[in-house]
């Protein structure tokens, strides 16, 4: 559990404390939730080939748990939108975005999904994130693999501060401090 | 507490009157599934909606469109060189190709397609063939992964990111390649790459005998794949398919052969042509025309002009200061070579007025493009004639008949990218 | 048979509306005058042995008369001959004869014209919009159209907006005024630049409701 900085995500030193890690729900939930993003790809174009190459075996997306593609959204976690959005797939996007079942988030990869790219045309929408919300965007016409899984590793950051149990519907029906002071 | 259920005892104008009204049940309205456009068994975003009685397909309807990015349009606001990287992005899985395609066809149009440097020229057909390995592999490897062999599309996905170090190592990106240009190429291959190309043949050949292996005589593979989605050779005539999908319905056409461009006429090398136009048949010529691939790459090592290294600095663009970019150090010392780069890249190449079609050997099938130009460096046409799209307009005649579990299987061995077929 | 004997054929068979084949690039093109009979020198074209339909393109001359180019790229395969065959359709009639009796492969071909140009093919049997969605009301290809788009209402998503085209020389806007006279690679039909201009002018700036610019950036506009 010990970082190569020497600082310690939970205040953890074996010899101190022996093979027990103490630590908060929260953070002990969100490091299991980062660690096992499963992305539902969202193959357009060209960057859905420089994902597929991030799925094989010279990059290895699953080192860092993310080795289920799952194409149903129902069960996937992150969308990976890879590749040019036009505005005849952009309905389904949405649909497909919204099927996907809380906490989700979204990586738009390459150019293309990020701003509409190279493809300034009366067919393409101009950045995914005009549709969805988009939490890290990937530059790039493709982006590299190792940059994919760059991003993997922002959004790893990103879920591992969310607070999982706090400010949610649970701790709000539950009545636990804090989740009363705030709104929605 | 048990309850005692009744049991009916029926007489049997009773019965016969319950299998009427059961068969009336299963032979009732047929279903309609749409399929897509997101969906793992596609190769890209298509649609179909399909018409289904029970599993069998009574019809279907594709549905493209879904990456129709306008790259029609776009060409007629850039001039030839900037459409450059455009071409890259249409069949994605082998850029190299494109990008040769569309160059021979601007040279073409220029009348130099004749005139091009041999070193360039036997370049330029190692990186078809390149690409051409590279898409089939890929497409065998989607292929089979959606019919449920998963290590295959490992294994070809490794012979491919070999592809990519070679790709790299000689435009500088993995997959949009962007690297010929009007006359020549984007720069020289670097000195070692030949040598990796043979080392990258040496190897391919086990990989793709794994390959084979694992698929040609296996018995599941077969099962899936033998007498379905039968195309015959007046139907693939009369549906303009091309490439694999031509050839596997038995029509012996391949532009290397028969318009050769580029040095395909100095090279030796067979078609595979198949017999019954069935799934089986496509993939057979796929797989064998990869080994074709090889062989041509061998030949070309051997045969280009200069060596591996190019010791005898073989230039690899045109030497006619309209056409292809001058040199660095002339350009910011000389008005001449200065003039011709500012005209080149703000205006483009000054190509004639008139109009010109040319067919490549795509690893899909025919692209084409229709050049039609009223003078300038920009064209007031461009029509890419792209394969995939007409090998997809087969898929309503097709479909019908077959099992929804053969659709991953059809859609596999017509082996098509959305890219291409929606530009 | 080569290239030119076909073409002589068609036009010993068809005397007055087929053109002299000319010739560009190896190449022979000959030009069909009535677009009405297109469908017919296509049938006898097949029956010389043209049985591969290459493509169908169209071509928007704006400006001039008829609008319409349709041009037909057929092959051979027994003999690798090739032929391209053109057609006039004027912008009033917008209409001619489909070719999927001949080749069935025409079918896709002249639903991406109809949904690209707007030219509309009599005997096809499901001509609708292919790489646009059904009900967009525009047809994209054509000249008049800017490269940009022009906002539609799209149902399922809220809105298609026209597409930034700020700055930059990297997609030069039709019209523009660094286009040359030797390139008349887009012709803009005045009352569009004069209300676009009339847009910028009226706003005070060149940016759309979301704030991101429209219309010829910096470089374009002088």
């Amino acid at each position: 559990m010990q970082a190569q900085t020497g600082q310690t995500e939970f205040g953890y030193n074996s010899k101190i404390e022996g093979d027990v890690v103490l630590t908060t729900v929260d953070a002990a939930l969100a490091w299991f939730r980062k660690n096992s993003v499963w992305p539902m790809p969202m193959g357009l174009a060209c960057c859905a080939i420089e994902l597929m190459a991030a799925g094989a075996s010279r990059f290895d997306i699953s080192r860092f748990g993310s080795e289920v593609m799952r194409f149903s959204p129902r069960q996937a976690d992150c969308m990976i939108v890879a590749g040019t959005v036009t505005y005849k797939m952009a309905s389904s996007l949405k649909r497909i975005w919204d099927q996907m079942p809380e906490p989700k988030w979204c990586i738009a990869m390459g150019a293309c999904a990020s701003t509409g790219g190279m493809y300034r045309s009366y067919a393409v929408l101009q950045g995914v994130d005009n549709i969805v919300p988009v939490d890290v965007y990937i530059s790039g016409c493709p982006p590299r693999p190792e940059a994919v899984l760059d991003a993997l590793m922002k959004i790893q950051d990103k879920i591992g501060k969310q607070p999982v149990l706090q400010d949610t519907v649970i701790a709000r029906a539950l009545h636990l401090q804090g989740a009363s002071n705030n709104q929605g | 507490m048990a309850t005692v259920q009744d049991i009916e005892i029926r007489d049997a104008a009773a019965l016969a009157a319950q299998a009427v009204e059961d068969a009336q049940d299963i032979h009732g309205e047929k279903m309609v599934l749409n399929m897509g456009p997101s969906h793992p068994a596609t190769h890209g975003v298509l649609r179909i909606v399909l018409e289904l009685d029970g599993e069998v397909i009574t019809k279907a309807d594709p549905d493209v469109g879904y990456l129709h990015r306008g790259d029609e349009k776009i060409a007629e606001n850039m001039t030839y060189t900037q459409f450059i990287p455009y071409t890259d992005r249409l069949d994605y899985l082998a850029p190299l190709a494109n990008n040769v395609a569309y160059a021979l066809a601007v040279e073409k149009l220029l009348g130099i397609d004749k005139s091009l440097q041999p070193r360039c020229q036997y370049i330029r057909v190692m990186c078809c063939e390149l690409a051409r390995i590279s898409a089939h592999l890929l497409g065998l490897g989607a292929f089979a992964m959606d019919t449920g062999a998963v290590t295959v599309f490992l294994l070809t996905f490794t012979e491919r990111e070999k592809v990519y170090n070679l790709a790299e190592a000689a435009s500088g990106a993995r997959l949009t390649t962007s690297y010929t240009r009007i006359g020549g190429l984007m720069r020289d291959v670097p000195p070692t790459w030949c040598g990796q190309v043979k080392q990258f043949c040496d190897e391919f050949e086990v990989a793709l005998g794994e390959a084979e292996t694992l698929l040609t005589r296996n018995r599941i593979w077969v099962d899936r794949l033998r007498d379905l989605a039968v195309v015959s050779r007046e139907m693939a005539i009369d549906y303009g398919l091309s490439g694999p999908n031509l050839r596997g319905s038995g029509v012996d056409w391949d532009l290397r052969k028969n318009r050769p461009y580029l040095c395909y006429k100095d090279l030796e090398f067979d078609i595979p042509v198949g017999s019954v136009g069935d799934c089986y048949d496509r993939y057979l010529v796929r797989m064998e025309e990869m080994r074709q691939c090889v062989r041509i790459l061998r030949q070309c090592l051997e045969k280009i002009p200069g060596g591996w290294a190019n010791d005898s600095h073989e230039p690899v663009n045109i030497a006619d200061g309209k056409i292809t970019l001058p040199s660095k150090q002339k350009v910011l010392t000389s008005m001449e070579e200065l003039i011709h780069q500012f005209m080149l890249v703000t205006e483009g190449v000054n190509c004639p007025s008139g109009e010109i079609y040319f067919g490549h050997e795509n690893p899909k099938g025919e692209l084409g493009f229709y050049i039609n130009s009223r003078g300038g460096g920009v064209p007031y046409r461009l029509k890419i004639r792209a394969p995939s799209f007409i090998n997809l307009s087969i898929l309503g005649e097709l479909l019908p008949g077959c099992m929804i579990s053969d659709v991953p299987v059809v859609l596999g061995s017509l082996d098509f990218v959305m890219g291409e077929s929606d530009r | 048979m080569t290239d030119l004997e076909a073409a002589a054929a068609i036009k010993t068979k068809f005397g007055e509306i087929i053109s002299e084949p000319a010739e560009f690039r190896g190449e022979i093109s000959i030009n069909v005058a009535d677009a009405e009979r297109v469908a017919e020198v296509c049938a006898f074209a097949k029956s010389i042995g043209f049985n591969y339909l290459v493509d169908v393109s169209s071509i928007d001359n704006y400006g001039d008369d008829p609008r319409w180019t349709v041009v037909y790229h057929l092959r051979a395969i027994v003999n690798g001959a090739e032929i391209r065959l053109k057609t006039g359709v004027s912008e009033e009639k917008s209409e001619l004869p489909s070719v999927i009796g001949v080749w069935r492969t025409a079918n896709w071909h002249e639903r991406e014209i109809y949904d690209m140009m707007g030219i509309r093919f009599t005997g096809h049997p499901d001509l609708r919009r292919i790489l646009m969605w059904e009900g967009y009301p525009y047809h994209p290809l054509r000249k008049d159209f800017p490269l940009a788009g022009k906002p539609t209402d799209l149902p399922g998503v809220a809105f298609t907006l026209v597409t930034p085209m700020e700055g930059g020389p990297f997609v030069t806007v039709a019209g523009g005024h660094d286009s040359i006279a030797r390139e008349p690679r887009v012709r803009v039909p005045e009352d569009d630049e004069v209300q676009l201009n009339a847009r910028i002018e009226a706003r005070g700036d060149n940016k759309d409701l979301r704030g991101r610019a429209f219309g010829p950036g910096p470089m374009e506009k002088k």
